[in-house]
């Protein structure tokens, strides 16, 4: 069986592929706080309150506060974005969030010329989040950006799915959405942006520095200790659906592969 | 006691070896038409995986059950080791064709992921047991059938150990499964140590 090379481009946005459907697309997560199978969250986020909440904006910025939720999305512009996802576990989707650009928020907040990095935490609320009872993970998950990544218009914080709320198994209220980076990146139900000069140390690189670095750029030359990254299932092509080419940046090295000029993102993965 | 290992010497062994097929069956019948979820060949491949080393370590516990319960499953035992091996044969298929799929990924696989090459090697291991299963094997080999087949003790340990390490952190349930495979094999070590010393083979048990 040859390996499908993707037949894709991305217009504006959006990539021309068809979305997964939003069965998939909640029924499929990785979100430890919930458990570690792939359907603990569709069956355990319910519990979860999304409302009040609010953001806690800190560290480098003018105007350092806590910013509810309702107040953010009254001065942001909400966008669907279609966008292919990577999972570092070789496995993809294609989304149609609904969000608004992270630098939008940063502008909110006033980002000081002296901050570098962006630092990001998940809710920590373990009698609502069962999976954060037991330490598989150091928790609060933690998440972070270089300041220009964060800044590009390609990075999201998303509020919804298919036009509807966010459900809670992918991150309600407000997640994430880096899609030329592995899917861990995409911190979700995020309560805290710092704006730092260091670099923050992410949850999964703090658990396995060998296997998941700071960066995790979706790319096809660099192996997961333990798996290629060469290929990837798409979701949803059922039993005998063939593998696909990964691409590298996930198919998004014409936005985003200028950020990266110089590394060696062998080493920096 | 008595009286369930009676039960136990009137109940066939084939009944097994039939039933074993209907677990397969579904996942694949299951998988087809979409009720594994919505990633079926993972579902199928990790499915089909697990109940191979839950035989496997269903096969550990007839010796245990025997000498501290009293309870003589003993002919069931080949029978148990058989479809372990059989599952982990379809586990490894699923993982071939419908999974990696490409040739050079999964020989690249077989001896770069460490977790591979460890699933690998328990599946080799198991391969001399499975081959030497019947009765004229056992008669031929003599003492050296039951020598051989320790090689089960180092591929249940590393069928657990694969398990432990595909999964993404240190997850409890494989965890759980490693230490109930420590505990089948301590359970066993002071009768060996025994054995040795006094250098006596006991009796080859043919079910």
């Amino acid at each position: 069986q040859a390996q499908d090379m993707p037949k894709f481009e991305i217009k504006g946005f959006d990539t021309t592929e068809t979305p997964n459907t939003f069965e998939e697309i909640t029924n499929y997560n990785n979100f430890y706080e919930f458990g570690t199978g792939k359907d603990d969250p569709a069956r355990y986020a319910g519990s979860l309150t999304t409302d009040p909440w609010s953001v806690e904006i800190d560290g480098m910025v003018e105007r350092p506060g806590s910013y509810g939720l309702g107040d953010i999305l009254s001065k942001v512009d909400i966008d669907e974005r279609i966008y292919r996802f990577r999972c570092v576990e070789a496995w993809s989707m294609v989304i149609p969030w609904n969000g608004f650009e992270l630098n939008q928020l940063l502008d909110l907040a006033g980002v000081e010329p002296s901050a570098k990095y962006v630092r990001f935490e998940t809710l920590y609320r373990p009698e609502e989040m069962p999976g954060q009872r037991r330490p598989i993970l150091d928790w609060p998950y933690v998440e972070g950006l270089r300041l220009d990544e964060a800044m590009h218009p390609l990075t999201i914080m998303a509020t919804g799915l298919y036009g509807q709320e966010l459900p809670n198994q992918n991150g309600a209220p407000l997640r994430l959405v880096v899609p030329w980076k592995y899917g861990f990146k995409s911190i979700k139900s995020v309560v805290k942006i710092t704006l730092t000069g260091e670099q923050p140390v992410n949850t999964w690189k703090a658990a396995n520095h060998r296997e998941y670095g700071f960066y995790s750029n979706v790319n096809p030359e660099v192996s997961h200790p333990r798996w290629s990254q060469a290929t990837e299932r798409r979701i949803g092509g059922g039993v005998f659906a063939s593998r696909m080419a990964t691409v590298k940046f996930n198919g998004y090295e014409e936005q985003v592969g200028a950020l990266y000029k110089g590394m060696d993102l062998s080493k920096e993965y | 006691m008595d009286r369930l290992n009676r039960f136990a010497r009137r109940i066939p062994t084939w009944p097994l070896y039939l039933g074993a097929l209907i677990p397969p069956a579904w996942y694949f019948y299951a998988g087809v038409s979409g009720q594994l979820g919505v990633d079926p060949v993972k579902a199928m491949e990790h499915k089909i995986g697990l109940l191979g080393l839950q035989v496997l370590i269903a096969s550990l516990c007839i010796t245990p059950l025997r000498r501290y319960a009293g309870l003589n499953l003993i002919k069931f035992r080949r029978a148990l080791g058989l479809i372990a091996f059989f599952y982990i044969v379809l586990h490894l298929l699923v993982w071939i064709v419908l999974d990696v799929q490409i040739p050079s990924q999964i020989i690249a696989d077989i001896y770069k992921r460490p977790y591979i090459t460890i699933g690998m090697a328990a599946f080799v291991l198991m391969i001399p047991l499975a081959a030497t299963s019947y009765n004229a094997a056992i008669r031929r080999l003599g003492r050296n059938w039951r020598r051989l087949h320790w090689l089960v003790y180092p591929a249940v340990v590393l069928g657990g150990v694969h398990f432990v390490m595909l999964r993404k952190g240190w997850q409890l349930e494989p965890l759980l499964y490693l230490g109930g495979i420590a505990l089948l094999l301590v359970l066993r070590l002071p009768s060996a140590a025994r054995k040795r010393s006094r250098g006596v083979i006991p009796q080859q048990s043919r079910g």
